[in-house]
């Protein structure tokens, strides 16, 4: 059983191993600053199918599929499935679920939804309620730029707060056995927002649910020395000034420890994306294929990952309405040789 | 055969560049439909207030193959079908004389459809 | 008892405005309690509103309930002031001349090339400016249309942004890409209805603007 620190902090009394992960991501990703540290690199924005939301619902199954072989499983072994994406109705992960075989919590987070499916598996598993899980979520950029801006062939010029959404998937499976890597905390975030009516600026409309559950974080657990690194899912360029400058305000000073997902995965200048990367591939590829490994290299490591999301919906963007941001921190720690659990 | 190059080019160029300000200097819910709709609009405000045919006369194809000059050619289609055919000719003259640019963006944008596919 | 109820929740309402309108931005702690304070009593009022038999009752906590959201707006607005202002200190500025010059730049070339085809056409087929200018157009809406094909357009289009939005090939770009982003689902609900996604508004409008303007030029001779 968990137990709840401070107003909103959880810790879990039986750590959630991180059993084994797997990224797959597009050749514009694959082009940027990961190059090739994806498990699988898809050469073709099509990927073989016959639409931009079968290619993404594929590479959600390879990222899915390769993370259970690394883990030696198969997926109607999993208790549990969980995951998201940005298309209608989080469609390509309901298509995956389809070929898995588990029992199947469909999530919203936008780009949260790999911190909240972490939150919520890690609960399922430590509440005792079964042995493995997998997390998985996607994005596909063509997929959601036609779906929330322009036909993708449309020649508009993008502002420069605007984000690149990032044409990748990666899958997690969390596991009741000892593991390197475990989830021993989490942060479930609020909705915050601050009248952010520009859907080309989804940095400023989520920094401030960044703060919020950073603080809360800090707050509650007081660990900012303990912390290795503090993550942030897809706030890019603007939005992590912003949420930076506000920790500060705030008596945190996080300079060296805190980096923001949108902006370890693209070459800025070079690749013309502007603020950075976004979409729930995002924080799935970065985290699974950069942050990870990194926390090898010390024998123990925290690492906090905040999962933002701007829960816009096209519809009410076009009424005038503001974008809702939120935000899940999830504590995930190293130990060299693994832990019981 | 290069009598008006420059003219358009530079009239042209001039004409674009307004809509890059507005793009740039207007809050960010000024989309690119917009600037294409009041393109179009004020082209044939200002076509109706008879400022733009001198435009034209000066610039040429700088002012005819901007959008301002599909809403110069709806009114003018406007003006000479009310001529023509009087009251009838407010209805009909506008599609009339644009028929050709619609019917060819349509009938492109199916071909294209049907042969291409979207690159991304 | 019901009459006591009705005059302080009245008083509350009128006494928070004040309190709203004399708060200053940086005051986020007082800013989120009245929030909360406003969260509160909106449920209350919804459940007061839920359980009037009559109409005219009703009506009354309708009214209370719009107050209330009206305060909340207000106190929102004041709460995002600084950190809209902090977004607008972070966000880079656009590189305006470099932008402006490339407009410039395509959409002149564009009309030149525009110009060169009716100069041609007048020379070839002794036709006048008039006549031969359609021939420019339709020239640049196949010549746009096919670079929108082979996904040239829209790398156009981010190097020119206006320059290459406002010529007739920025419109006929909008239509076909429009069609072919949506070949997918479909001859009918796809290409048939989404082709005039960016088109149709622009032939709505200026349909719309050549009546107008010529019911005025019909009525005044």
């Amino acid at each position: 059983m968990g137990r709840r620190i401070g107003a909103r902090a959880l810790l879990f009394d039986n750590p959630v191993g991180i059993r084994s992960w797997a990224t797959a991501a597009g050749r514009k990703e694959a082009g940027g600053k990961l190059g090739q540290q994806f498990d699988f690199i898809i050469n073709h924005n099509q990927f073989g199918e016959k639409s931009w939301e079968r290619a993404e619902q594929k590479m959600q199954q390879y990222a899915l599929e390769l993370a259970l072989e690394k883990a030696g499983l198969y997926g109607h072994q999993l208790d549990f499935f969980l995951g998201g994406d940005l298309l209608n109705q989080i469609i390509a992960t309901s298509y995956t679920a389809r070929t898995v075989g588990a029992p199947y919590f469909g999530l919203y987070g936008a780009c949260s939804s790999l911190a909240e499916g972490m939150i919520l598996g890690s609960c399922l598993l430590d509440g005792g309620f079964g042995k493995r899980a997998a997390v998985c979520t996607s994005s596909h950029h063509d997929a959601a730029e036609r779906q929330l801006r322009y036909p993708t062939e449309m020649g508009v010029q993008r502002t420069l707060s605007a984000q690149w959404t990032v044409t990748g998937s990666g899958a997690y499976i969390l596991d009741c056995a000892p593991c390197e890597w475990s989830i021993t905390g989490a942060l479930p975030g609020r909705i915050v927002d601050r009248g952010i009516k520009n859907s080309s600026d989804m940095g400023s409309a989520m920094a401030a649910a960044a703060v919020d559950t950073i603080c809360a974080w800090l707050e509650d657990m007081n660990d900012l020395e303990q912390l290795d690194y503090i993550i942030t899912g897809d706030l890019g360029k603007i939005g992590y000034e912003i949420c930076r400058k506000q920790l500060l305000e705030q008596g945190y000073d996080v300079i060296d420890k805190y980096f923001d997902c949108g902006m370890q995965i693209y070459h800025a200048e070079d690749q013309d994306v502007h603020a950075g990367g976004s979409g729930c591939g995002c924080s799935a590829v970065v985290l699974g294929a950069k942050y990870l490994p990194l926390m090898a290299q010390k024998s123990r490591s925290r690492l906090l990952l905040v999962g933002t999301g701007a829960l816009l919906s096209p519809l009410t963007v076009q009424q005038g309405e503001t974008i809702p941001g939120i935000a899940h921190a999830v504590l995930i720690e190293y130990r060299q040789g693994g832990v019981t659990c | 055969m290069l009598d008006g190059l420059l003219t358009a080019f530079v009239i042209g160029g001039l004409i674009c560049v307004l809509a890059q300000l507005i793009i740039e200097l207007t809050p960010y819910s000024i989309t690119p439909a917009h600037i294409l709709v009041c393109y179009v609009v004020g082209g044939a405000v200002l076509s109706g207030l008879g400022w733009y045919q001198p435009l034209v006369d000066f610039a040429g194809a700088g002012a005819t193959v901007p959008l301002s000059g599909f809403g110069h050619m709806l009114v003018q289609g406007v003006f000479e079908a009310v001529g023509e055919e009087g009251l009838k000719g407010v209805f009909t003259g506008g599609l009339t004389a644009s028929a050709f640019g619609i019917t060819v963006a349509l009938m492109m944008g199916f071909l294209v459809a049907m042969i291409f596919d979207p690159k991304g | 008892m019901e009459q006591e109820q009705k005059q302080a929740l009245e008083q509350a309402m009128q006494s928070r405005e004040k309190r709203i309108r004399n708060l200053k931005e940086m005051d986020a702690t007082e800013l989120e309690s009245i929030l909360i304070e406003l969260r509160e009593e909106h449920q209350h009022l919804v459940s007061l509103e839920a359980d009037c038999a009559d109409a005219a009752e009703a009506g009354y906590y309708r009214q209370l309930i719009k107050q209330n959201q009206n305060q909340s707006t207000l106190v929102q607005k004041k709460r995002d002031k600084i950190y809209q202002k902090q977004i607008k200190t972070v966000t880079p500025k656009a590189p305006l001349m470099k932008n402006i010059g490339r407009a410039f730049l395509v959409g002149g070339l564009i009309c030149a090339f525009g110009q060169l085809i009716i100069n041609s056409v007048m020379l070839q087929y002794g036709l006048d400016f008039k006549e031969a200018a359609p021939f420019a157009s339709i020239t640049i809406v196949i010549i746009a249309s096919l670079l929108t094909g082979i996904g040239v357009y829209d790398e156009i289009g981010r190097y020119g942004g206006a320059g290459s939005m406002v010529p007739i090939s920025g419109f006929a770009n909008s239509v076909v890409s429009a069609a072919l982003e949506f070949k997918r689902e479909g001859m009918i609900y796809g290409i048939g209805a989404k082709i005039f996604q960016i088109a149709g508004p622009v032939i709505l409008y200026g349909t719309l603007a050549s009546v107008i303007i010529g019911l005025i030029y019909y009525v005044m001779g």
